[in-house]
């Protein structure tokens, strides 16, 4: 029998000698240049971190060329961050040079730190994920070829964060994030009557229901829900629970583009992205649509920002309906909220602009 | 010859790091890996995932850990007809010796499709598509080797936490131990379901909260401290010299007012009871500013994504706790909570639905928390107050 609940590996473990030596004690830190920092500690050490982007699903040869470098260079240690990237650490400056070359050689981009876009926090889509209503990791890598400037080069006032998640889920932090990518289905679930009964216990499906869209089917003969279609609003949770209710549709399902979110306490509270654009249709392999218009609102944000400043923030100081002008991005219905704290979002000033 | 994925070949273009290449490389030696690719090869032409709902999966003597996935297209890619999912809990703050690295890649080599993610929204090490079979032979070796699995289902998650003190001057607890110690404490909680929904815990040392704790966990740790922050003087002024503009760019965009620059002199003062703590001027003064001596953590309740009541980001609860091992104060509040959550919580609700269904008053009175102003934005406008 294997040993079970042994958790993971003690850190202390894994940790490189600086910073044994220097834990807890650090003084300061400084931004170098793209991707790489120095961390000095009250005890006079110093610590060089080289930062590298990575695709997340990556192969197994993918991390064991990655730990030919962290051999080479940083005495056999590395870590990750929680948005995919990879961190080498060193305490020579020497060694800089030769990892960020090493790196570049393995096609990964150094930078993300600082004033950059970090790489994009993303889920699995159609990679992996029952449930997904696009694709994950082709957004992602669409969204960074052309974004690719900004994050191996300062061309920003602030840390931009973005995130993509394949379905209004959300496994990753989307609903906080800068600009945020999310798919959504479209169409109410198409109901699998013959399969319902034996697959899902049909109380638990009517009872997973947010808007109580799901009801016993008018037919007694019939063991299974109907669905009124205009209650619904497409969360796949009722999916979640029973596996003969899917609203996969190659045409309903799409993009919704969410923005000025952020997680940081500095300067501003955390704040929730918002709905700038509510839908795009799959065009893969690229999602021109897509990457089209994230570019378009990064550009101006980078020309129209203060130092500093969040794309939550600028849009703040400027005004909503100044960002819909700017971005040329139509004000639909869609924008007004119809959920449950929906009348906290309406204007109750006549402070606004035109 | 003409390829057999050319919508995804499309995807190798371009300067980012490609999936694509890394699933080929995998695809190069592993019959799993070659049929992924059909799979989701057939997904860009369809415009839907292939793969179906569930399926239950896993090792003896867990009932999360592993997550079953099966493709909808096992006529034509019946290597990938079983792809499921080995959640592996990480060491805290992802730090890894290339010898455990390798030895995780050798394992999943054997008994795996060689890909993987590094690593999931949740912090675990994702080992990507296994067939049934190879399940228990994969945490059996997996074990042997110091690793055990992370958390899913209606269970505890893998909790994860920030750099902290390995590697960042902001942190104001030892978010690395804080998570280990947690994760061990509550090894039944991780691995055995048996709550409403998921419960996340996340630890950021700082209020930069460089994990999205306050967006993500049920249970959110947040560093700060409760004395003034610190004022070095002289590197004020060597930061003023290299013509940073204080007045403007640093004491101007104190969200609080509670900084106060004195150009002639070069004197930055601040106003400690007027600091919310927000780490503006610390992120860009880091040789001037640093947190202060009293250190230790806010804890928040109800973070999460907007299933099924909309998006909520975690609430005060605790304003300031001291973080010391054992630790003692944190895990039997989060005891109290649970026992709560589990006598009142509906299936598939998160602890932030119980809460906002059922009141933040009774929830306190549960945990025995004293109502403090710290937890509102403002008090009621209303006057439909029970007594």
């Amino acid at each position: 029998m294997p040993r079970t609940d042994i958790g993971p590996p003690d850190y202390k473990t894994m940790l490189p000698e600086t910073i044994v030596n220097n834990y807890g004690k650090w003084k300061y830190h400084e931004i170098l240049k793209p991707g790489v920092m120095k961390h000095v500690s009250e005890t006079g050490g110093e610590l060089f971190t080289v930062r590298a982007g990575s695709p997340r699903l990556v192969s197994i040869d993918f991390i064991r060329d990655v730990c030919d470098v962290a051999d080479k260079y940083c005495d056999g240690h590395l870590r990750f961050t929680s948005r995919f990237n990879i961190e080498l650490m060193t305490p020579d400056k020497e060694n800089v040079d030769g990892i960020i070359s090493d790196l570049n050689k393995l096609g990964l981009p150094v930078g993300g730190l600082g004033d950059c876009i970090s790489n994009i926090v993303h889920t699995q889509g159609w990679i992996h994920c029952h449930s997904a209503a696009t694709d994950a990791s082709g957004l992602v890598k669409s969204i960074m070829d052309e974004l690719y400037e900004y994050f191996t080069e300062f061309r920003l006032h602030a840390k931009l964060r973005i995130a993509v998640a394949c379905c209004i889920n959300m496994c990753g932090a989307v609903h906080c994030s800068d600009l945020a990518v999310v798919g959504i289905h479209t169409k109410p679930p198409k109901v699998n009557h013959e399969k319902l009964a034996s697959t899902c216990e049909i109380p638990s499906v009517i009872a997973s229901c947010p808007t109580g869209a799901i009801r016993r089917h008018s037919d007694k003969n019939i063991n299974s829900v109907e669905v009124k279609n205009e209650r619904c609003m497409y969360c796949g949770n009722c999916y979640t629970v029973c596996p003969s209710m899917p609203l996969s549709d190659p045409d309903g399902d799409g993009l919704a583009i969410y923005v000025g979110g952020k997680v940081s306490n500095m300067r501003k509270p955390p704040m929730f992205s918002r709905l700038a654009v509510p839908f795009i249709p799959n065009n893969p392999p690229r999602w021109p649509e897509v990457t089209d218009i994230l570019k378009k609102i990064v550009e101006i944000y980078a020309r129209d920002s203060k130092k500093y400043e969040r794309l939550g923030e600028w849009i703040q100081r400027i005004g909503w309906e100044r960002f819909f002008s700017l971005t040329s991005i139509p004000f639909t219905e869609q924008h007004i909220d119809d959920f449950t704290h929906a009348t906290e979002t309406y204007r109750a000033t006549t402070q606004f602009k035109w | 010859m003409p390829s057999n994925t050319p919508l995804l070949d499309e995807l190798e273009k371009g300067p980012w790091p490609s999936f694509v290449k890394e699933m080929k490389r995998s695809a190069g030696k592993n019959a799993k890996a070659k049929d992924l690719l059909g799979v989701v090869e057939q997904s860009y032409k369809d415009k839907i995932t292939h793969w179906k709902h569930g399926g239950i999966v896993g090792v003896t003597g867990y009932g999360g850990g592993v997550i079953g996935r099966y493709s909808d297209l096992p006529e034509n890619f019946p290597n990938a007809e079983q792809f499921h999912t080995i959640r592996v809990n990480h060491p805290s703050g992802w730090f890894y010796t290339t010898k455990a690295l390798r030895t995780i890649c050798d394992i999943w080599e054997k008994h795996g499709s060689g890909l993987t993610n590094m690593h999931g929204a949740t912090g675990d090490i994702i080992l990507l598509g296994t067939d049934t079979d190879q399940i228990q032979p994969a945490f059996n070796t997996l074990s042997e080797n110091g690793f055990d699995l992370g958390g899913s289902g209606s269970a505890l998650r893998t909790p994860s936490g920030c750099v902290g003190p390995a590697r960042c001057e902001w942190a104001c607890f030892d978010s690395l131990d804080l998570i280990y110690d947690l994760t061990q404490t509550f090894q039944d909680e991780l691995h055995r379901p048996r709550w409403p929904y998921k419960f996340k815990i996340k630890a950021s040392a700082c209020p930069n909260d460089c994990v999205a704790a306050i967006a993500r966990a049920d249970f959110t740790i947040i560093g700060t401290w409760r004395d003034s922050l610190r004022i070095d003087q002289s590197a004020v002024g060597e930061y003023a010299a290299k013509g940073l503009d204080i007045k403007n760019l640093i004491a101007g965009k104190c969200p609080s007012q509670a900084l106060d620059y004195d150009e002639k002199n070069r004197k930055l003062t601040l106003k400690p009871e007027d600091c919310v703590r927000c780490m503006h001027c610390i992120s860009k003064m880091t040789r001037a500013i640093r947190p202060g001596k009293e250190t230790g953590a806010t804890i928040l309740i109800g973070g999460k994504a907007p299933i099924l009541r909309g998006a909520f980001l975690s609430w005060v609860l605790v304003p300031f706790i001291k973080v010391d091992p054992p630790y003692a104060e944190i895990k039997q509040l989060l005891e109290k909570i649970w026992d709560w959550w589990d006598e009142n919580g509906r299936n598939r609700e998160r602890i932030a639905e119980t809460i906002s269904r059922l009141g933040l008053k009774d929830f306190l009175k549960a945990i025995d928390l004293r109502p403090i102003p710290q937890m509102v934005y403002h008090p009621r406008s209303n006057p439909f107050v029970f007594f």
